[in-house]
């Protein structure tokens, strides 16, 4: 599904290499997590594969299903089905929930030459999914996360991620600023949607929110760098021993 | 004789070219009650001169091609759309190119209203108008010169008086047709709103080639006056708009306006709290491209304990379009508890735009709650990037920002439906504008 190799990435404004060199390979249909402590390029891979102004890939490649996302504008990789979730998503005054949401999915349908959903279909599919996530109607209606809470705002991404219907998840510290209950709820929204034809790289802190999304496989990234791959036990050893003896044996 | 100061000179040559504006214009015939206050505007006119790039408040918009004698040609335009409010139940009143026409118009007459064109009642001896019409752009002169308003009030060729008696659920809405690419045009609408009363006003279309309006409003003791305006879109027109309110105790005035395209626009507003517990709010949004100007000058002061003014103004502007705003809150000695608020915004689409904003407090009252912001800024990355990565293209995200952007405004119409016509109306533009 997706295939990053030897990807380099520095800053577009000061000479400063993030990634140096990320090797890491998603099959369509798993669960990786990425761990790893502050300031190793976690997020910055997030932000690089969904295409945000600012950084240079300087070496390497990226391919989601044998396709060239670094070639590809942001709204394309979207269309070909990457989704990022973002860590703090933004707040859009004036922009109804709803509206957002019908015009990225018919966006989305534009741009692979499908058919726009009618609104009664799109009304009737997004009630349907909002339900599942505790999405009031109230939040539909509302401007694009203004005065949500910090679980609504979670929420509201995994309710995008369940309307636009990707094939590769990008969760960026999706646990981060919730409570156990609101991070239960949001992992419950993901699990949902796990299938066969999806893939999912969690990004996280701490391993916490991998005990409520299980994941097949996971990485340790330090320094610009995967630096330890392993299954979901490599998660629980980081939660016992801290980052620094698995640090010390990559070096 | 001695010789004159260059001031002198400078006064003279402006009382000059006064007179020649008035003699370019018909005056209307008037044997009636407003003879005298059409004389006094003239008068007024005379003394002040017409307006210049040198006077404080026209620093940012050059006045000639307003105050010169003859107007500038404009072509006309087909929006090819229909016509806003055109939906809703109203009382609706049809100007083209300034001339009443009776056929489109419903008749003049309403549940709550008395309602007559100028140029009829004039023909009257007595009119209730006679008490306000040019009475509140005469006080509006203090301490700010409003030539341009003195000069409708001495020359207007028409208008609408409405008088409103009930709670009136049906809004006035006057359309402002044009067909000729060199009128010339100067409406006078006086509205009374009496205590308790209320009403709805609406207004739309461009008009002439050059406008000018002036609307007098007072709002009595309990009464309500709720306003809005969508200025023409035709790419020429230009109009300068002048409005005049007096509040009463625990009175409301609401007016916001829509302006999209125009070469020149001044949109004056000069509001004046009289009774205690009254609330005005004043809004606008504007968009423009390339050879656009859009000028919001507003005047409000609080003469009146525990009063309410809120002032949002907010205008997108690209390819070389420039914004103005010039706002102040005056509170008088006295005028304590007096909650004011203004916000002007411009969201510049590139480097060509400018937007120019002059918010001014003057407070003389100890107890009082005043603030202002104002900011220029580019669309949010942050933001843009957001809906880029929901698979959105950059137009359309574009586009859904400047509706977020515009949002707090047109959140100041009351009236939900009329408020969505004017978000579709946006969207409609920009749509049609992000193209390219």
């Amino acid at each position: 599904m997706l295939e990053i190799k030897n990807l380099h990435v520095k800053l577009e404004e000061e000479d400063k290499q993030i990634l140096k060199g990320v090797d890491l390979t998603v099959e369509t249909g798993k669960v990786h997590a990425i761990m790893g402590p502050n300031g190793s390029g976690k997020s910055t891979l997030s932000y690089v594969l969904s295409g945000r102004d600012g950084y240079v890939v300087t070496e390497g490649s990226a391919e989601l299903e044998g396709k060239d996302l670094l070639e590809m504008e942001t709204e394309e990789r979207a269309s070909e089905g990457l989704f990022l979730a973002f860590q703090y998503p933004v707040e859009i005054p004036g922009v109804s929930n709803m509206t957002f949401l019908r015009t990225a999915v018919n966006s989305q349908r534009k741009a692979r030459g499908e058919e726009e959903m009618s609104a009664g279909d799109f009304l009737k599919l997004v009630r349907e999914r909002a339900k599942s996530l505790k999405i009031d109607a109230d939040m539909l209606k509302r401007p694009v996360n203004m005065g949500f809470s910090g679980g609504e705002k979670k929420r509201n991404e995994i309710l995008q991620m369940a309307m636009l219907e990707p094939k590769m998840c990008i969760l960026d510290e999706t646990d981060s600023g919730l409570d156990v209950d609101a991070m239960k709820l949001v992992a419950e929204g993901v699990n949902a949607l796990r299938n066969e034809g999806r893939s999912f790289l969690v990004i996280t802190h701490y391993q916490r929110l991998l005990n409520h999304i299980k994941p097949d496989v996971v990485h340790i990234m330090a320094d610009g760098r995967i630096v330890k791959t392993g299954g979901p036990e490599l998660a629980l050893e980081v939660e016992e021993n801290g980052y620094a003896d698995i640090l010390a044996e990559a070096v | 004789m001695a010789a004159l100061t260059r001031k002198e000179t400078m006064a003279q040559q402006r009382r000059a070219q006064a007179a020649e504006r008035l003699a370019a214009m018909a005056v209307p015939a008037v044997s009636s009650w407003s003879k005298a206050p059409r004389d006094a505007a003239r008068a007024r006119l005379l003394d002040m001169g017409l307006p210049h790039r040198r006077d404080e408040y026209w620093k940012y918009t050059d006045p000639t091609s307003l105050a010169q004698p003859e107007p500038v040609e404009a072509a006309t335009f087909d929006p090819q759309e229909t016509l806003i409010f055109a939906q809703h139940e109203r009382l609706h009143l049809v100007f083209s190119d300034g001339v009443f026409d009776a056929e489109a118009s419903d008749p003049l007459e309403g549940e709550g209203i008395e309602i007559a064109r100028l140029a009829e009642a004039e023909t009257a001896d007595i009119h209730w108008a006679q008490d306000l019409y040019g009475t509140l752009e005469a006080r509006g002169q203090q301490p700010v010169n409003r030539p341009l308003a003195a000069l409708n009030s001495a020359l207007a060729q028409d208008g609408v008086l409405i008088r409103v008696t009930g709670q009136v659920e049906r809004p006035v809405h006057i359309t402002y047709l044009r067909r000729d690419t060199a009128s010339d045009v100067i409406l006078h609408h006086v509205v009374k709103v009496e205590p308790g009363a209320k009403i709805t006003l609406l207004e739309n279309g461009p008009a002439a080639a050059r406008l000018n309006t002036c609307l007098e409003v007072d709002v009595a003791d309990g009464a309500a006056f709720h306003h809005i305006r969508a200025q023409g879109r035709d790419h020429e027109r230009r109009a300068a708009c002048h409005m005049f309110a007096r509040l009463g105790e625990k009175s409301v005035f609401k007016s916001f306006t829509l302006t999209v395209n125009g070469v020149l626009t001044r949109n004056e507003a000069v509001i004046e709290f009289t009774g205690d517990d009254a609330v005005a709010h004043i809004a606008g949004a504007a968009l423009g491209e390339g050879d656009y100007l859009h000028d919001d000058t507003v005047f409000i002061t609080h003469d009146a304990v525990n009063c309410e003014s809120r002032q949002v103004f907010k205008k997108v502007l690209r390819k070389g379009a420039r914004g103005v705003f010039q706002g102040k809150i005056l509170v008088k000695d006295g005028a304590q508890k007096t909650d004011g608020y203004q916000l002007s915004q411009a969201l510049l689409l590139d480097d060509d735009a400018e937007f120019d904003a002059k918010p001014e407090l003057e407070i003389y009252a100890d107890d009082v709650a005043c603030s202002h912001g104002s900011t220029t800024g580019a669309i949010d990355e942050e933001a843009l990037f957001y809906l880029l990565s929901r698979g959105i293209s950059k137009g359309e995200a574009g586009n859904l920002l400047v509706l977020a952007f515009l949002a707090e405004a047109i959140e100041e119409i009351e009236d939900d439906e009329l408020a969505s016509e004017i978000t579709e109306r946006l969207s409609g533009w920009l749509s049609r504008h992000s193209k390219d």
